[in-house]
């Protein structure tokens, strides 16, 4: 087990460059993800309590907070990936561009279809090539795909995430045969290939050493503008490297939501100040 | 520490490396013991049947007693015909209920038909004969390879039950996610994902299933009942190894008591065979998933 980049590993410049730029300065179709007044719990279990938040179209937003805060809870709930637990139970609402995901009418299927998910650990699947790996969603979504418009999503895909030189001569290998950094960027593509417009992400650094945590947030920031994306990290640094805007959870409640730098150098709530400081967590 | 100390530890490290090797030599005698029935079987039926097994013996039909020659070739396809059958109903009622089981853990009605698996599986082989005769047999008024082909398939159906059950169970919930955030559908995910991932498993369970039954002689007694004709009909008596062996083997000529001996040889080979395979699949199963958990936990 290696451990997540120490405090001073430094940031490339391009991510130190960006960190100023305004919310708002993106024009791009990536949608606007509302949630609003969301509580989440397993039988008796209150794992998010009443939160309301903003994430902007094309922007990376993170969400902190200490182990059990609900921040896992809380990304599973916007691609009803929650309800998938047997006395899992939901209130509130998930707008994307305007319409609930948890309006009644609205499929699960079809919504998460739309959105990517990467979990913590690796989850290629085991009786798969990395071909069919990587294609396996967009096959879900759209069975008739013939065979050279599958082949080009496989390549185009693998160069985004960083892994086609690598496994270009293997494409029909079983993906056990790959490293935990590069099974991680293999279900970063299986995300991508059906292009989501939002990117849920579940600390998917967790299980990586530095290098390749490093692809995956370089891979956030390349990102930035097309897809919305909402990040989970334990890893402090992290959300400061690749976040537009921090969201601090505590025991269920968003404590508050900033802009990152803001959110780091100068906290609203006393509580963010001592998480961020360290003093717990 | 009082003076005694270094002698008594020595005489406790003494009693305890005794009581070791005790213990140890008690579970190598008993390991042993296991193996002996099964040792001494092959090496008796190596023996007894080697003398009549020829090219013969495989493509001839049985003959009446005192003709010299005749065969098994009949019993040979018969067994091969029912498993057939008993496969096309046990496995996909079994893999259905496995997969039920093991996505709906915790209702009652999966807490009961885990009961009633179990005991399905302990019920006397003799019982399922009887009721596959009141079935089909009594109803269609003839013996037929259908009525012992279900009978097969209805041993087979708990172990494959439960078998499939424990391989689902084992497929990590991160991947059963991982499907469903795609937008696979639940049955997709089950079916392509789930299942896709515990087959290697099912196949080795169900090979075994098929070995165990392959052996059976009492549900075949009032189903498939035997003959000594060639016939490949389900609507008809059909002829089965273990039938064969059973009325050679208490019959009072020498020559069929015999053939006995090396339709029994066959039947065994045929066992070792499947679990032979089945070890083979679950090998290449091992690989692949201890290659996948270790690569994503490892770093």
């Amino acid at each position: 087990m290696s451990r997540e980049p120490a405090v001073t590993a430094r940031p490339t410049p391009a991510v130190l460059a960006r960190v100023d730029v305004a919310p708002d300065a993106i024009h791009t179709a990536a949608p606007t993800l509302r949630i609003h007044q969301l509580t989440a719990s397993y039988g008796e279990r209150v794992a998010v309590r009443d939160v309301s938040l903003e994430c902007a179209p094309g922007r990376v937003t993170a969400i902190i907070g200490p182990s059990g805060c609900g921040k896992s809870s809380l990304l599973r709930c916007v691609n009803r990936l929650h309800e998938s637990v047997v006395d899992a139970r939901v209130s509130g609402a998930v707008h994307l561009d305007g319409r609930d995901v948890y309006a009644h009418d609205v499929d699960p299927v079809e919504i998460r279809r739309r959105i990517g998910f990467v979990s913590q650990r690796p989850t290629p699947f085991p009786m798969m090539s990395i071909r069919d790996n990587v294609v396996a969603g967009l096959r879900a979504a759209t069975p008739r795909l013939d065979a050279r418009a599958l082949d080009a999503c496989v390549e185009r895909t693998l160069r985004r995430v960083g892994l086609w030189d690598e496994v270009a001569r293997r494409l029909d290998d079983d993906p056990a045969s790959l490293s935990g950094g590069q099974q991680q960027r293999l279900c970063l593509a299986r995300a991508l290939a059906p292009e989501p417009r939002l990117l849920l992400l579940d600390e998917p650094t967790a299980s990586l050493d530095p290098l390749s945590t490093q692809r995956v947030e370089e891979l956030v920031y390349t990102l930035r503008g097309d897809v919305t994306v909402l990040i989970v990290t334990h890893n402090l640094q992290q959300a400061a490297r690749v976040s537009d805007t921090t969201a601090f959870m505590l025991d269920g409640e968003l404590i508050e939501a900033a802009r990152t730098r803001a959110l780091f150098t100068t906290p609203a709530d006393a509580r963010t100040e001592a998480y961020i400081t360290g003093r717990f967590g | 520490m009082p003076r005694t100390a270094r002698g008594g530890e020595q005489t406790t490290l003494q009693a305890r490396r005794r009581r070791s090797a005790i213990m140890t030599s008690l579970v190598w005698c008993a390991s042993a013991i296991c193996l002996l029935p099964l040792v001494l079987i092959t090496a008796h039926l190596l023996v007894g049947g080697a003398r009549v097994l020829g090219p013969r013996f495989f493509t001839a039909l049985p003959t009446p007693p005192g003709v010299s020659g005749g065969g098994i070739a009949n019993g040979i396809a018969g067994t091969l015909l029912l498993l057939l059958v008993a496969a096309a109903i046990g496995l996909p009622i079994g893999l259905g209920a496995g997969l039920f089981l093991a996505e709906r853990t915790r209702t009652r009605l999966a807490e009961t038909v885990r009961f009633l698996a179990d005991v399905l599986s302990g019920l006397p082989s003799i019982v399922i004969g009887i009721f596959v005769w009141e079935l089909i047999v009594r109803p269609s008024g003839q013996f037929s390879a259908l009525a012992g082909g279900v009978a097969l398939g209805v041993l087979m159906i708990p172990l494959i039950t439960r078998a499939t059950e424990a391989m689902v169970q084992l497929v990590p919930n991160a991947l059963r996610e991982a499907a469903l955030a795609l937008g696979y559908s639940r049955a997709r995910t089950s079916l392509t994902i789930v299942l896709r991932t515990a087959l290697p498993g099912i196949v080795t369970a169900s090979l075994l299933a098929v070995a165990r039954v392959a052996g059976e002689t009492a549900p075949l007694l009032f189903t498939a009942f035997g003959t000594p004709y060639w016939s490949l009909r389900l609507d008809a008596p059909i002829a089965a190894l273990p039938l064969q062996i059973f009325n050679y083997a208490t019959s009072p000529y020498d020559d069929w008591r015999a053939q006995a001996w090396g339709g029994a040889l066959v039947l065994i080979v045929l066992v070792f065979a499947l679990s032979w395979l089945a070890r083979r699949v679950t090998e290449s199963r091992r690989e692949r998933l201890n290659a996948t958990v270790a690569g994503g936990a490892a770093e």
